[in-house]
């Protein structure tokens, strides 16, 4: 089981009170889609991503930007048992969405460059260290149930 | 593969950390070593502590080398030759450590230009490092 520091739960949580769910979410998917476009190969439903300004404007994207924030904060709420928490969500992204799992390590990549960008200096290496551990623990999460 | 644009907003970005090398460079380097401790490993000689003079100074040497290779983007191997050398035969590093110090510096580049660093400069620098990690990393084996 994960340990949490106080400093690291108190840190996270900081990091999340300050997320705009809209305009966080739109942006970090957007950045997946532009910077590794590999991963349009998952979003055949969404109309238009053939160039950034394209990505940036589409309306799914901001959309699916918030689902996936909102699946994060799950782990938020439940982050001493994010594994179990996570079981069904990642069945879906093994069995029906057939996710590489590499691709979740470049979402949390992603978040974490939108956050750096928002927060600037408030976003100290002890709160980076922090924030990384809780995406390397969803990730793991997210990698369960692919067998 | 670097579009005309591409390079040119690369050499655009590097070439307004030259002057906070030091500050650029260090800031990258702590954050790797907090987030990622193994990566201290390769550092037991300096005094990495924050603020600390090795640090700015080895923070400052990545910073130029960065800043000079992007004003060489299409020579490259040429002009990565001696780092390359010095990266394979003498330090040794596991390859995988390549990608957690361009994150870092991506992270870092994030913190300092904000808004500046819009998707598209995320891209072509995140680009960039990989192709420089790359070169570095060449004659591993």
């Amino acid at each position: 089981m994960v340990q949490w520091k106080a400093e690291e739960r108190a840190a996270i949580q900081a990091v999340f009170a300050k997320l705009d769910y809209e305009s966080v979410g739109r942006e970090t998917l957007t950045r997946l889609l532009v910077v590794y476009p590999w991963t349009r190969r998952y979003f055949g439903g969404f109309g238009n991503l053939f160039n950034s300004e394209a990505i940036m404007a589409n309306p799914k994207v901001a959309a699916h930007g918030v689902v996936v924030l909102k699946g994060l904060e799950m782990a938020l709420k439940n982050m001493d048992d994010i594994k179990n928490t996570y079981a069904s969500l990642s069945e879906l992204h093994s069995e029906k969405l057939q996710v590489d799992p590499g691709n979740f390590q470049l979402l949390g990549d992603c978040l974490t460059v939108v956050i750096a960008t928002r927060m600037r200096s408030e976003f100290t290496p002890d709160i980076q260290a922090a924030w990384q551990k809780f995406l390397a623990v969803v990730v793991s999460a997210l990698r369960k149930q692919y067998n | 593969m670097l579009s005309n644009t591409e390079k040119e907003l690369i050499v655009q970005i590097w070439d307004k950390m030259i002057p906070v090398a030091e500050d650029i460079g260090s800031e990258a380097l702590l954050r790797m070593f907090t987030t990622f401790p193994k990566t201290k490993t390769y550092f037991s000689h300096l005094d990495i502590s924050p603020r600390s003079e090795h640090l700015r100074c080895h923070g400052k040497k990545i910073v130029q080398a960065l800043a000079e290779g992007a004003r060489n983007i299409s020579t490259l191997t040429t002009t990565l030759a001696p780092l390359s050398r010095f990266h394979a035969y003498q330090l040794r590093i596991h390859p995988t450590n390549f990608k957690l110090l361009n994150h870092c510096i991506l992270v870092t580049l994030a913190c300092y230009m904000g808004e500046n660093f819009t998707p598209v400069a995320h891209a072509a620098i995140d680009k960039y490092l990989s192709a420089f990690s790359a070169v570095l990393a060449e004659k591993f084996r």
